[in-house]
């Protein structure tokens, strides 16, 4: 049961963008369409479980006082394969993604969780954290990014390296939804409406 | 932070219905001149705007579990303001778009009237300005409905049919342009002051908005301070800038953002030496948007940056107690 709430807690409760307000700048940055989401959620998960694993695995050993830059070293190592490989194979997202691959050393979602969980606990229990708060951070700057790219731009991409599907949505774009200003709109009143619901909870 | 005076007080019977319907009187100037000017489009987007905007209000007053203060007339005024605020030509959603936004996120989410820290109509219209810039900037403009050739009360020179805003022919051709499109210096001043140029429906008609402004003044409804600092301020330093004062004066939206929308109770510093530096600093950022920035225009923009630093200029000055002694002016609390 434990192990499972570990898992869960990542995706609504505790959800990193919603509730904890982590990783707000490549969450606003790169949410202009729905696949620069899924893919900046994927790369970060791919680091979080990363970095999770191995702080989690090396704790122990870690002095109190450098903890900052262990962890630093060791998340930065996970970045440089995600966007070493992310160069190589899929070009594309990579351009698009930009600055903020190499940005997601500093993600203070990972830094966050390493910090407060994978410092402290085994090795399983940080996996199932990773993964949870991952898939939490992807669909957030998913929803994020399709209610931008729909009103934004009037279309739906799901598509990447010419996989996948483009959808037309009858809206004339508006284009300060793809612009910064659409986006910290966007995701206060998503804040809004969450809170509302919280509070309503209480 | 608002700080009552020291006693004895006197019982004024200004509310918010008084001022809110005044305001409202006192807009129907540039409501008629509108409709002289740009045709009946102008009143049906005038009608839409304000319909929208009590509609928005109540449902998000219902929504959120309000008592529906709809009849006070603040979201009919917001609606007409942003009307006032959209070219001629507008498809009908931009300006339905703009009040639903300026009513719902700005005035509502924020906590309802009193709370907005922005001036709700101009964040409207900054909002649809950058998401359909073309069409917001599009003055094709059919000048002449019919009816002025029959009522030319005017004398107006039927043949000028601007296609762009005078602000915009004067700063990508300059004066010169200008000028010969409207035959002379003196002409141009005469016709932008009466309204019969390109540019959003209620902004051109500076006779009107001046009618409607000495009418608030007469009721005391606001203080002529803070839109006179501000004209004078855009008219010196265009001045000093090797620019035409007069024409920046009477071009653009000055008047209408001067006297309806820098005069904005909830937005603008309370005390009077706040709305100095208020004014000044529209004036300022008026003149360095208009004539350093890629757009012909920068009232809309600099009322909201003056919004955003209304609280700062509030905190700075402050009304000093009477017989308390403080440090430059200046308390700390």
């Amino acid at each position: 049961m434990s192990r499972w709430n570990e898992l869960t807690k990542g995706i609504i409760k505790e959800n990193p963008i919603f509730f904890i307000m982590l990783g707000l700048c490549p969450t606003l940055a790169v949410s202009t369409k729905v696949i620069y989401g899924i893919g900046m959620g994927i790369a970060a998960t791919f680091v979080l479980i990363g970095s999770n694993i191995f702080i989690s695995l090396i704790r122990n050993f870690i002095p109190d006082k450098i903890r900052i830059p262990c962890y630093i070293v060791v998340i930065a190592t996970f970045v440089t394969i995600v966007d070493y490989i992310l160069n190589a194979y899929v070009q594309p997202l990579h351009k698009a993604l930009g600055i903020y691959i190499p940005l997601i050393v500093v993600n203070c979602i990972i830094l966050g969780r390493a910090e407060a969980y994978a410092g402290q606990n085994t090795v399983l229990n940080s996996i199932l954290d990773a993964i949870g708060m991952g898939i939490g951070f992807t669909l957030a700057i998913t929803l994020i990014a399709l209610i931008r790219e729909i009103l934004g731009s009037g279309t739906i991409t799901l598509q990447m390296l010419g996989y996948g599907w483009v959808w037309e949505v009858p809206v004339k774009p508006m284009t300060i939804m793809v612009l910064p200003p659409g986006a910290l709109l966007t995701i206060g009143i998503l804040m809004g409406i969450i809170n509302h619901f919280k509070q309503k909870e209480k | 932070m608002l700080k009552t005076s020291i006693s004895p007080h006197i019982h004024s019977p200004q509310n918010i219905e008084y001022a809110m319907r005044n305001v409202l009187i006192a807009m129907v100037p540039a409501l008629l001149a509108s409709v002289y000017f740009f045709g009946v489009r102008a009143l049906w987007l005038e009608i839409i705007s304000i319909l929208t905007a009590i509609l928005a209000e109540t449902l998000m007053q219902l929504l959120l579990r309000k008592p529906v203060t709809v009849s006070d007339g603040s979201a009919a005024i917001t609606g007409l303001l942003v009307a006032f605020n959209m070219p001629p030509n507008i498809p009908f959603y931009v300006p339905v778009v703009a009040t639903a936004l300026g009513i719902i996120v700005v005035k509502q989410l924020f906590g309802g009237l009193g709370h907005n820290i922005f001036n709700p109509a101009l964040v409207g219209r900054v909002f649809v300005m950058f998401a359909w810039l073309p069409e917001m900037t599009t003055w094709n403009v059919p000048l002449h409905p019919d009816w002025i050739r029959h009522f030319n009360l005017f004398h107006i020179n039927l043949d000028s049919i601007t296609s762009a805003t005078p602000l915009a022919v004067n700063k990508l051709q300059g004066m010169s342009a200008l000028v010969s499109q409207f035959g002379s210096k003196t002409q141009l001043y005469l016709q932008s002051f009466l309204g019969n140029t390109g540019g959003c429906i209620g902004e051109t008609s500076e006779l009107a908005i001046l009618i409607g402004a000495f009418y608030l003044f007469s009721r005391k409804v606001i203080w002529p301070t803070v839109p006179f600092v501000y004209i004078i301020t855009v008219a010196v330093l265009t001045a000093l800038m090797g620019q035409d004062p007069l024409f920046h004066i009477l071009s653009g939206g000055l008047f209408l953002g001067a006297f309806f929308m820098a005069t904005d109770y909830v937005t603008t510093p309370m005390t009077l030496s706040g709305s100095l530096v208020y004014a000044v600093g529209l004036g300022l950022l008026t003149v360095i948007l208009r004539l350093k920035s890629g757009l012909p225009e920068g009232v809309s923009f600099s009322i909201l940056l003056m919004n955003g630093l209304t609280p700062l200029i509030d905190k700075l000055i402050r009304v000093r107690t009477y017989g308390k002694q403080s440090k430059r002016g200046r308390d700390h609390e």
